[in-house]
């Protein structure tokens, strides 16, 4: 599987909150960041807390954040980061 | 809803740093979820999500290793690998046992 | 700066560990001993698997993690090897990983503060660490860490230059992280064991420098 996103692509992870078990956190959803490195293919974990099989595999990204930009009030240099690790199905493209 | 367990940027108090030497029992339910899951009887994120759906607060009024034996009993009950029949009968059993708790095995 | 207290106790923090209760058979100590007796009795699982499980994991601690940090800072080709492939670098040293996850090292600077945080659950890197301490599992760090990282680290009685970059990593799949803390000046005539020696666990978390 080719991953679709390459590392230093810009990238938003998709908004909503579907049920089931996510691996996505909540404040990290809707947000704009960039690819820091791609981790490989894992089994997902949406399909596995449900004792499925995991396939097919899912392209796990770590995407790095600005802080200023997860939190409006962010109380820190504006070159702070946070790094999430992130399924492919939870990015799209930035515009 | 935001699940019980999300909780990156809530508001909260100061970390306390409290920690504990983890007893025998705890570590053998880490042990539990270690072989079973290697022995692919159930996953880690079946874990995961059999936690998060604890119901009500039991989440923050359980501790860590209380939480995971919920949700390793339900998932093995889930999955058919034991019966409700069965556990009842084993907890009666320990119940009766006469100096208390014996785990008879190591 | 509060100090390492090895107990639990009711703190003013409602979802504080609570203490532990040795000598009473709760309800979840007896689902134990029933999922576990069950498990024997079907033949799933056997009482030496058991507690083999228990022995490696005593088995596993800080002092793993310590034995890699102590060999990067004196073998720059290793280093570059731990910071290039975590997990292979690790095996290389003779420690043992787990399936599925992977080790990525993350290295402290003059520039760059790292600090690990699990913002879902509790992944932690078990396999160089052991299993996480009781605050690592808390609500206030894991709700906390990942917006106030500075106000975390103060807490810890780790104060950051303000020039300083703070990277935290929620470790939200299946990446583990270990913190690769900057050598303590004065330590040039120390051999690598005693090197090992000096790295603290929370410096490898990213809560306190060395």
């Amino acid at each position: 599987m080719t991953p679709r996103f390459t590392v230093g692509a810009q990238v938003n992870v998709r908004p909503g909150n579907p049920p089931g078990h996510i691996r996505t956190p909540f404040y990290i959803r809707g947000k704009c960041g960039t690819v820091e490195r791609i981790c490989g293919e894992f089994r997902n974990p949406e399909e596995l807390a449900y004792g499925r099989s995991g396939e097919p595999k899912q392209v796990l990204y770590r995407v790095r954040f600005n802080q200023k930009d997860v939190w409006p009030d962010y109380r820190g240099p504006a070159k702070d980061t946070i790094d999430v690790e992130l399924y492919e199905h939870w990015l799209e493209p930035a515009p | 809803m935001r699940g019980v367990h999300d909780m990156g940027g809530l508001q909260a108090g100061p970390v306390e740093r409290v920690e504990h030497d983890y007893q025998l029992w705890e570590k053998r339910v880490d042990a539990l979820m270690v072989l079973l899951s290697r022995k692919r009887r159930f996953t880690v994120d079946e874990l995961r999500k059999g936690i998060e759906s604890l119901p009500g607060d039991a989440y923050d009024r359980l501790t860590y290793y209380e939480r995971w034996i919920s949700s390793i009993t339900s998932a093995l009950i889930h999955r058919g690998t034991i019966t409700i029949d069965e556990l009842r009968a084993k907890l009666a059993d320990i119940e009766r046992r006469p100096d208390g708790p014996k785990a008879g095995t190591p | 700066m509060m100090d390492n207290i090895s107990h639990s106790h009711e703190g003013p923090d409602p979802h504080a560990p609570r203490p532990d209760h040795d000598d009473t058979l709760t309800h979840h100590k007896r689902l134990e001993i029933a999922v576990r007796e069950l498990l024997i009795e079907k033949g799933i699982l056997t009482a030496d698997e058991i507690r083999e499980a228990v022995e490696r994991m005593d088995a596993r601690g800080p002092h793993l993690g310590a034995k890699l940090v102590a060999k990067a800072w004196v073998d720059p080709a290793f280093k570059a090897r731990l910071l290039e492939n975590g997990s292979a670098a690790a095996e290389e040293a003779g420690v043992q990983m787990d399936q599925p996850t992977r080790l990525i090292v993350v290295e402290n600077t003059p520039q760059v503060h790292n600090l690990v945080v699990c913002t879902l659950c509790s992944c932690y890197p078990r396999m160089v660490l052991g299993i996480p301490p009781d605050w690592y599992k808390s609500r206030a760090y894991r709700s906390r860490a990942v917006h106030e990282p500075r106000a975390v680290l103060a807490e810890f009685g780790t104060q950051l230059a303000d020039e300083a970059t703070v990277r935290v990593h929620d470790s939200t799949a299946d990446m583990r992280y270990l913190v690769l803390p900057m050598r303590p000046k004065g330590t040039e005539g120390l051999d690598e064991a005693g090197l090992a020696a000096l790295v603290t666990r929370d410096s490898m978390i990213g809560v306190t420098t060395l």
